[in-house]
């Protein structure tokens, strides 16, 4: 008997859920680590339609399969221990069991640890007789000499249990043929339940993990070792005080030399294509139109949108896949260890140190992330200070002031290694701001907030390397070019009108940049600077093409460049307009960087802070609270400079 | 003896936790229960925190919630 809950308006408690075109809707939970998504991909296949940003199982992620020929929905739950603790993740995961109303619930275990495992499926079936339990990873369990009777695992608690090694695809149609079995009543299905009544809330705990050690030494056989020397040993290494810090910086210095030099040649083909060639092109087909709407089509919001997707696309479809097969392999877990006392005396959680590194590529990726932080506390601190870990999109303004302004200052031969220096300088800047920004917050208004501490370090495991990849790039690309859309071309077509409009004989960019330079000479910076950080919010890609424009047009060398069009100059040919034309110094070069490092976030990171918190008063703080120290420091580092007369 | 004293590689049991609210349901939640086997582990190249090995997972503990956790050793 099918039906279609999702579309019946009788049916609220069905979340938000919308089964249309599905019969039945199956929910997926299970502890963390147990391969519960790898369990997900293998029943949905690749039409898995949210994936997730490494370090995070989205709230829910959602797919579909059709077996029998009925069609299912399948619902990713967040990984938790228990239905009970206090922390978001697990009330996402009970809420959904309890009132979503799946019609099968899939229970993933970790066959090497089943004990653990069998205490969330005894709560489960407190809630739920529709259940299915994957037995997973037996595949790990045979190597470490367990052995798991199924028969009689199934008997003892009342659901069907199917042995599965997702990652090697066994045993998926057989659970498959168990949820249909289930969702269509076929099975009788009588899961055992726990006499609760009058236990004190401590007792309920042991009674759950009594019984579930007692099922679980009556259904394994072991002959092996419980840890394998393999990860003993690697735990070693890695977490070792030489060798585990040495090894934690080759890997990241890795994946950036790899993000870096990996997207020079596509970021340099999409520029030639978008850039170059689709912009004549753009302008070429709407040549009949007049001049106000090939400018602000082609040149304002064409231009913007494609500049971000150039830029941004290549670092990022390969930066993210990167740090997904190190959380895959287990890794990460490791550095948040290795690091918590670091955080732990800021008043924040290891675990920060993710977050931090995934805003390395994308501050409202590094947000995103921060749910791998369960307490409430640490999780804000992670969240307001993500902003110090520079993006992706910042990098190039970096660069490029460090290679022409700072790496000018010393011989030829040392340039490129101080430039260089320079850049790295300033990201260790902003991590030094994320420790006392996180140290300031939890002695102040964070202060005695609870906070729950937890962290698990899951066993090795090898990576699904040609997955990861696939499933990342789709991702990524489709994630950058609906920003490309929606942020950079309302950004590009301001850009565009700001230098075109006019009012009382010059355009709104000479008022407002006008406007702004006290300001912006007191920071060590000028007004130009100011007004294309505020118009580059939806996009900090755009920065430095946009400060190109407005110093080429509103400087006063007048240079053969039409108004409102962004561009890209060689860095000596950059260097000496932003000098003679911007009247730029090393103090602004600097400044600049500091400014970059410190200033708001982008408005898509705004945006995430706010769907992740849904507080204004901490979205409010997270942009405002960085633009503050922007302006501080450069305030500083300005009057300093005059004082000493280095500028 | 409480948690953060228990030598590296020694197993105990667990006899009783001292936190209460939502710090001891999550513990407790992570197998931290009065007659659970313990081992310290690993500890962090900073040297805090450490991480014990409960029922077959390794979990980390910092120092403040390790003094919170009260064991006995077992002869092995």
């Amino acid at each position: 008997m099918s039906h279609d809950c999702g579309s019946c308006a009788l049916n609220p408690q069905r979340l938000e859920v919308v089964a249309g075109g599905y019969d039945y809707v199956v929910a997926v939970a299970g502890n963390p680590n147990t391969g519960k998504s790898t369990v997900f991909n293998a029943l949905t296949g690749l039409r898995q339609r949210s994936g997730n940003w490494p370090g995070t199982t989205v709230t829910r992620a959602e797919g579909g399969y059709r077996f029998n020929g009925h069609g299912y929905k399948v619902v990713d739950l967040p990984g938790v221990y228990s239905l009970r603790s206090a922390t978001g993740e697990e009330d996402v995961a009970r809420d959904f069991l309890q009132h979503g109303t799946p019609d099968v619930t899939v229970v993933v275990v970790d066959a090497t640890r089943l004990e653990r495992n069998l205490n969330l499926v005894l709560q489960i079936l407190q809630v739920t007789d529709k259940v299915v339990v994957a037995l997973n990873l037996v595949d790990e369990a045979e190597r470490h000499g367990i052995t798991v009777d199924t028969r009689h695992l199934a008997r003892e608690l009342g659901v069907p249990v199917t042995a599965t090694a997702a990652r090697r695809g066994r045993g998926i149609t057989e659970l498959q043929e168990s949820i249909d079995l289930v969702a269509r009543g076929k099975v009788a299905s009588r899961g055992r339940r726990l006499r609760l009544d009058d236990l004190s809330e401590d007792e309920v705990v042991v009674a759950f993990f009594a019984e579930a050690g007692r099922i679980a030494r009556s259904s394994i056989t072991v002959d092996g070792r419980a840890r394998l020397t393999v990860d003993r040993m690697l735990d070693r290494a890695l977490t070792h005080r030489v060798w585990g810090f040495v090894v934690m910086g080759l890997l990241f210095f890795g994946v950036f030399w790899f993000t870096i030099t990996g997207a020079a040649v596509p970021s340099d083909f999409l520029y030639r294509l978008l850039v170059q060639d689709g912009h004549v092109l753009v302008r070429e087909l709407l040549s009949g139109a007049p001049w106000w709407i090939t400018g602000l089509v082609a040149d304002g919001i064409y231009l913007g949108t494609a500049w971000v997707i150039a830029v941004m696309l290549p670092p990022m479809a390969i930066f993210f896949p990167l740090f997904t097969l190190l959380e895959d392999f287990g890794y990460l877990p490791r550095v948040a260890f290795n690091l918590d006392r670091l955080f732990a005396s800021a008043g924040a959680h290891g675990k920060q140190s993710l977050s931090m590194m995934m805003g390395y590529g994308c501050n409202a990726a590094g947000v995103t992330a921060t749910r791998i932080i369960d307490s409430p506390r640490e999780r804000m601190i992670a969240i307001v200070t993500n902003n110090f870990s520079i993006c992706n999109g910042r990098w190039p303004t970096l660069i490029l002031m460090g290679t022409v302004f700072i790496g000018t200052l010393v011989p030829p031969a040392l340039a490129g290694l101080v430039a260089a220096g320079s850049v790295v300088l300033v990201a260790v800047l902003g991590i030094v701001t994320t420790l006392v920004v996180s140290w300031g917050l939890s002695k102040t208004v964070l202060r005695g907030a609870t906070s729950v501490y937890s962290l698990e370090l899951p066993p090795y495991r090898p990576p699904q390397v040609l997955r990861t990849i696939y499933t990342s790039v789709i991702d990524r690309t489709l994630k950058v070019l609906w920003r490309a859309i929606v942020m950079a071309a309302p950004a590009g077509a301001v850009i565009w009108l700001i230098g075109n409009v006019s009012v009382d004989g010059s355009s709104i960019a000479a008022h407002v940049s006008h406007g702004l330079d006290p300001l912006g000479l007191a920071l060590g910076l000028n007004g130009i600077i100011l007004l294309a950080y505020l118009v580059a919010i939806p996009a900090n890609e755009i920065i430095i093409p946009t400060i190109l424009m407005l110093t080429m047009t509103l400087g006063p060398i007048q240079y053969g460049v039409s108004s409102g069009v962004m561009l890209e100059l060689a860095d000596t040919e950059t260097g000496s307009v932003l000098v003679q034309a911007g009247g730029w110094t090393v103090l602004t070069a600097i400044n600049l960087m500091l400014f970059s490092m410190l200033h708001n976030p982008c408005s898509t990171t705004i945006l995430t802070i706010w769907k992740e918190t849904r507080s204004l008063k901490w979205t409010t703080t997270a942009t405002l609270l960085p633009l503050a120290l922007a302006f501080g420091v450069t305030f500083a580092t300005a009057g300093l400079a005059r004082l000493a007369g280095w500028a | 003896m409480t948690l953060d004293q228990l030598p590296r590689a020694a197993g105990a049991l667990v006899t009783s936790l001292d936190s209460s609210g939502a710090e001891r349901l999550r513990l407790m939640d992570l197998g931290l229960l009065p007659g659970t086997e313990i081992r310290a582990d690993l500890t962090s190249p900073l040297g805090d925190p450490t991480a014990y090995l409960i029922c077959g997972s390794l979990i980390v503990l910092r120092r403040s919630q390790a003094r919170s956790i009260h064991v006995e050793l077992v002869k092995t």
